[in-house]
């Protein structure tokens, strides 16, 4: 291969303009694209230093910059990954069921409606979830904690409003689901046909088919599906700001009326309020988001490398 | 072990279209049953229903009888899971699972039929059924890597190794070599012979010299014409139908005058 290359070079056959243009215009994007994050990243870091450096009084929240954020991060990761729990196998028995074994036009119109709840925006989940779901949960979680109340997940007092850590979490998963559901549903059918006969002819029945050829097929697939879920999760801001009745607390309690807020609901509901070193505080708390996001994006790549040999992909 | 097959009267479909007419052919315990024919004329898909493998295909049915020692393989009790079970299948591009490793892929099959199992009882499948596939010597120190890193021929003996790890009572295999090199085509043949022993083995192949050389029974399929369904055209002894055949297509097909 390198050695083919390098011949090639040697003889320096003339480039067609064609192919000149297109490596122009794709390098140049991915310049771009490297600049904005970049940009995006200097911005933070600048904004955001005074955020970190401020002493208690100097701002609104009146704590230290670690003290204020640690409870946001928390909040944060809970809430995503919560929503990740609980959506992920909703998602691949979806995704397993439209592919594999759904007849084709039930498969075709149920893609279709994952596909357009893909598209709904997050406003109307926020409003869904406070005006339905909250109520509806009530009843649930005083059940919880009268039969669960031993765990400390469901220790309660349950929340009146069920207006839960819990609440935003379910929220959340139902916002993500359709984005790892499509993702699986196109990464489940693309399972090579050899290696389904493969586990057929072995006697496979049809659940252990999928453990045999998709799922080790779809493995890396899956990851980075339900990290462009996590992704979401992270970020998402209105939903949860609408659903969660948030006080800054550290708690595994997923249905007392005392919950830890998200970074991303955080600064959108303090954000028009607050003034000077307030506002570094809250970028600040941006980057720190920012670096969560990455940090579980090369998580993903790592995990996903870590057995390639195995992918299928030789 | 090794069971005989009967075949009556066996209509195969896949939707409206019917692909192969009216196929009734006796096959027997610990033999090696060879099909040969023209492309197109049905030879996988006969082969697939032998193992209830053809109805995985989206609108694919079969009617007739296929008997495997007396018991009917689509009567409406038989589960095709047990069927595949007990019949085993090679297929024509070897397909190890990917993401499993050598050892791992040996034992697929059995992890299915008996979930629970002591790893000495593993490592003893594992060894009996890649020293039956021939394999053993060329893999023991790499038991852990990838099926996929092998060569095509050892990535197809491991496909061998996988379909025999469960000791099933018939082998079907779908042109095993013909995505192979020469060598690795006769590391089979020479397989086959072995395996005969112990199986009853039905093996689909394009190269008549390898129908001559493995096989005890050929079966000779054609189609009448375009469109028209695949048939079995005749059946005997391997050394009668290459040297003395009834049917003339029969030699013709053998002569390579077409096809
Ligand atoms: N999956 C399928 N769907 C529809 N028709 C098929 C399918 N597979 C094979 N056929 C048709 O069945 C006939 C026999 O094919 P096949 O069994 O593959 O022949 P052979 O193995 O002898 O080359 C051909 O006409 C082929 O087009
Ligand atoms: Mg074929």
């Amino acid at each position: 291969m390198t050695s083919i290359q390098s011949t090639a070079r040697k003889r320096s056959t003339p480039t067609r303009p064609g192919d000149r243009i297109f490596r122009g215009t794709s390098i140049a994007a991915a310049l771009t694209i490297l600049a904005t994050l970049a940009g995006v990243a200097l911005f933070l870091t600048i904004e955001g230093i005074p955020g970190v450096l401020a002493s208690p009084d100097e701002v609104k929240h009146g704590t230290t910059f670690i003290d204020y954020v640690v409870p946001l991060v928390f909040g944060t990761l809970l809430a995503a990954v919560l929503a990740l729990a609980l959506a992920i196998p909703v998602a691949i028995g979806v995704a397993l069921y439209i592919s594999h074994y759904a007849p084709r036009r039930l498969a075709s119109t149920l893609g279709y409606i994952i596909d357009l709840l893909a598209a709904v925006p997050s406003v109307v989940y926020g409003v869904w979830g406070i005006s339905f779901l909250a109520t509806a949960l009530v009843p649930v979680y005083s059940w919880l904690e009268r039969t669960l109340g031993f765990i400390p997940l469901f220790a309660g007092p349950p929340s009146a409003t069920g207006r839960t850590i819990l609440t935003a979490s379910i929220v959340l998963a139902v916002m993500v689901l359709p984005v790892i559901t499509a993702l699986c549903r196109e990464i489940f059918l693309q399972t090579p046909r050899l290696h389904e006969e493969a586990a057929l002819a072995l006697g496979a029945t049809r659940w252990e088919m999928a453990r045999l050829a998709i799922f080790p097929y779809a493995r890396s697939g899956i990851i980075s599906a339900s990290m462009l879920g996590l992704g979401r999760a992270l970020g998402e801001t209105m939903a949860v700001a609408m659903v969660l009745s948030a006080s800054g607390v550290i708690t595994f309690n997923l249905i007392s009326s005392t919950n830890p807020s998200t970074i991303a609901a955080n600064i959108a509901l303090t954000f028009n309020e607050a003034t000077g070193l307030t506002v570094n505080a809250l970028i600040a708390s941006g980057l720190v988001l920012f670096l969560i996001t990455f940090l579980v994006n090369f998580a993903a790549r790592a995990i996903v490398e870590r057995r390639k040999d195995f992918s299928g992909a030789n | 072990m090794a069971k005989s097959i009967d075949v009556s009267d066996l209509n195969i479909y896949y939707g409206d279209f019917l692909a192969v007419e009216g196929v009734t052919i006796p096959v027997a315990a610990r033999s090696v049953t060879a099909f040969i024919g023209p492309s197109g004329c049905g030879k996988s898909t006969f082969l697939r229903s032998l193992n209830r493998m053809h109805e995985v295909i989206r609108g694919a049915r079969v009617d007739g009888k296929v008997l495997v020692d007396g018991q009917d393989l689509y009567a409406d009790d038989m589960d095709p899971v047990n069927v595949r079970r007990m019949i085993g299948m090679v297929f024509q591009r070897p397909n190890p699972f990917p993401t499993m490793s050598i050892a791992e892929n040996v034992l697929a099959g059995q992890k299915l039929n008996s979930k629970r199992m002591k790893k000495s009882e593993a490592d003893d499948i594992v060894e009996r059924s890649l020293r039956s596939a021939g394999l053993w010597n060329e893999v023991k120190d790499r038991l852990d890597r990838p099926g996929s890193g092998l060569s095509g021929g050892q990535q197809q003996r491991l496909c061998i190794a996988r379909a025999i790890a469960t000791q099933p009572e018939i082998l079907l295999m779908d042109e095993p070599c013909s995505a192979l090199d020469p060598i690795s085509t006769s590391v089979i043949e020479d397989l086959i012979h072995e395996l005969k022993k112990d199986y009853t083995i039905v093996i689909v192949t394009h190269n008549m010299q390898q129908a001559a050389r493995v096989s005890d029974t050929t079966a000779f399929f054609n189609l009448a014409g375009v469109g028209q369904p695949g048939r079995l055209v005749e059946h005997g002894p391997t050394e009668k139908m290459f040297s003395n055949p009834e049917d003339p297509a029969t030699e013709a097909y053998i002569q390579g005058r077409f096809g």
